[in-house]
């Protein structure tokens, strides 16, 4: 029992330069990255390291270890296996065989998959740094003052607002199960698989009807406040040219190495 | 053997040597807690929000692991020990929502019999005579969460007696409950036989129940004794946060 709900936040606090920096600007260069990136031609490697290169940068002036984006970073591999199938679909110049289904493996599918698996990753990178960064109100201030519909914004931070008590109340119950979960000198404990399974589901099905009641009564509770759909916020930075040239600049870097990649 | 040793002397139910315990996020909840409680005693533990006491309460059957020694009914509390224990210790958690995740009354008063693996015809059993002594018979199908909470509490006492622990730890079994339902509840406290732990702010029941109190605060006990002798000292219960005026 060692899970703990605050494990699912994802700012790093801290002063640098990059948690300092306006999310309404770290927020679209990082969209503007991820585009960059996905756009990079196939197997393309100078144009994809220089698109690399500003995130350990970015990673440093953050103050974040290394290894902790490392880690979230990984979130980025179970999506790549989907691609796997590439290497024997793809026609081309035949590397190897696999003996069982006589498998043809082309270079030219090794090259696709690499580049997704590349591709990929540094897109997840930029995400978490942007995460490591910001903190989730701000990001959300940022989305609603970039023109994101406020629906989906506010879908977002209710969401952010209430993961964290949906999360105690999920360790709540476990706790609760795991309480009743007893053994007797000379009985085999615990039932057999399915029915632990059924438990399981019967827990899941419970949080969700009271998740749902708990939202009646939020929105009930917001609507006796005078709520309109429309979150608002108490203030917002003004906006500062450097930081607006800076991302004027990373836009330039990558539709430089987007030019470079095709002529 | 042991039997013998029961008749004739007062066992002990609960041993705690040196507790302590910190939440992930740093709290120190408990701070180096000592405490024996002979079986069939009745404790009250006492302290204003955030002294520990659902802390300490969660440790009585390992759901929380600390640092310190804990001895159940004579038996270490360790890894492998665990799940005896949890058969020694009925917990009942504040919020009987938590402790209800069953789809109906009977599946979850179930839950704890069928779990230490007894044949179906003694689970029933166990859950009709658990539902039985809490008075909620005829509540069998019916959903958990659209009962009263005075029903909740009851149901959710239920679904630790049919586990038949010899030990009862209830966290504020009173709060948010009418009159009516409180003074219910109290009646049925009162005839259960187990050894009871109950945290709680309801000092009329501590009068009326629980011959001994233990006054938390900040992780560690701070008083313990009678419970006349305790609720009559004002200073001690003000400077604990108890104090009512």
């Amino acid at each position: 029992m060692t899970i703990h709900v605050g494990a699912l936040e994802r700012y790093e606090a801290g002063t640098s330069l990059l948690h300092k920096a306006d999310a309404r600007v770290k927020l679209p260069v990082t969209v503007a990255y991820i585009f960059a990136v996905t756009l990079t031609p196939v197997g393309h490697w100078p144009a994809l390291g220089l698109m690399a290169a500003p995130l350990p940068l970015a990673v440093a002036s953050g103050g974040l270890s290394p290894l902790l984006v490392l880690r979230r970073s990984a979130l980025a591999l179970p999506f790549v296996l989907a691609a796997v199938p590439l290497v024997f679909t793809k026609e081309g110049e035949t590397l190897f065989t696999l003996p069982p289904f006589g498998w043809h493996a082309s270079r030219e599918g090794l090259l696709a998959v690499s580049t997704i698996l590349a591709k990929s990753w540094l897109s997840v990178t930029a995400a978490v740094v942007l995460t490591a960064t910001t903190s989730a109100v701000e990001l959300v201030r940022a989305l609603r003052s970039l023109a994101m519909p406020r629906i989906l914004v506010a879908t977002v931070s209710f969401m952010y607002r209430y993961i964290f008590v949906i999360g105690e109340e999920a360790l709540r119950l476990m706790r609760a199960r795991e309480s009743r979960s007893a053994q007797m000198e000379g009985h085999s404990s615990g039932g057999t698989a399915w029915w632990r399974a059924g438990i399981l589901g019967n827990m899941v099905g419970s949080l969700f009807l009271r998740s749902y009641e708990r939202g009646e009564r939020v929105y009930a509770a917001m609507q006796a406040r005078g709520y309109d759909g429309e979150p608002r916020f108490l203030w917002n930075q003004p906006w500062r040219a450097a930081q607006i040239a800076l991302a004027v600049l990373a836009a330039l870097y990558a539709a430089g190495i987007q030019v470079y990649a095709r002529y | 053997m042991p039997a013998i040793e029961a008749r004739t002397a007062v066992r002990t139910a609960v041993e705690i040597t040196d507790l302590h315990f910190a939440y992930p996020d740093g709290v120190k909840a408990l701070r180096g807690v000592n405490l024996t409680i002979a079986e069939g005693e009745k404790v009250a533990l006492l302290g204003r929000n955030g002294a520990g006491k659902s802390t300490f309460l969660m440790h009585l059957n390992g759901v929380l692991r600390g640092a310190g020694a804990i001895r159940i009914m004579g038996r270490p509390l360790s890894e492998d020990s665990m799940r005896y224990v949890r058969a020694q210790v009925g917990l009942v958690f504040e919020h009987p929502d938590d402790q209800l995740f069953s789809p109906t009354v009977l599946d979850d008063v179930a839950y704890g019999p069928l779990y230490m693996g007894l044949p179906k015809e003694e689970v029933l059993d166990r859950a009709r005579r658990a539902l039985q002594q809490v008075g909620m018979v005829g509540f069998e199908e019916r959903m958990p969460h659209r009962l009263s909470l005075g029903q909740k509490r009851r149901v959710a006492i239920a679904t630790v007696l049919s586990m038949r622990p010899p030990i009862l730890a209830l966290d504020e079994p009173t709060s948010g409950l009418d009159p009516a339902a409180r003074r219910d509840l109290i009646n049925l406290l009162r005839e259960l036989p187990q050894t009871m732990i109950v945290s709680t702010h309801d000092i009329l029941m501590v009068r009326d129940l629980l011959p001994r109190t233990i006054v938390m605060d900040e992780g560690r006990v701070v008083a313990d004794g009678d419970t006349r002798v305790i609720l009559s000292d004002a200073d001690l219960l003000e400077s604990h946060g108890l104090g009512a005026s």
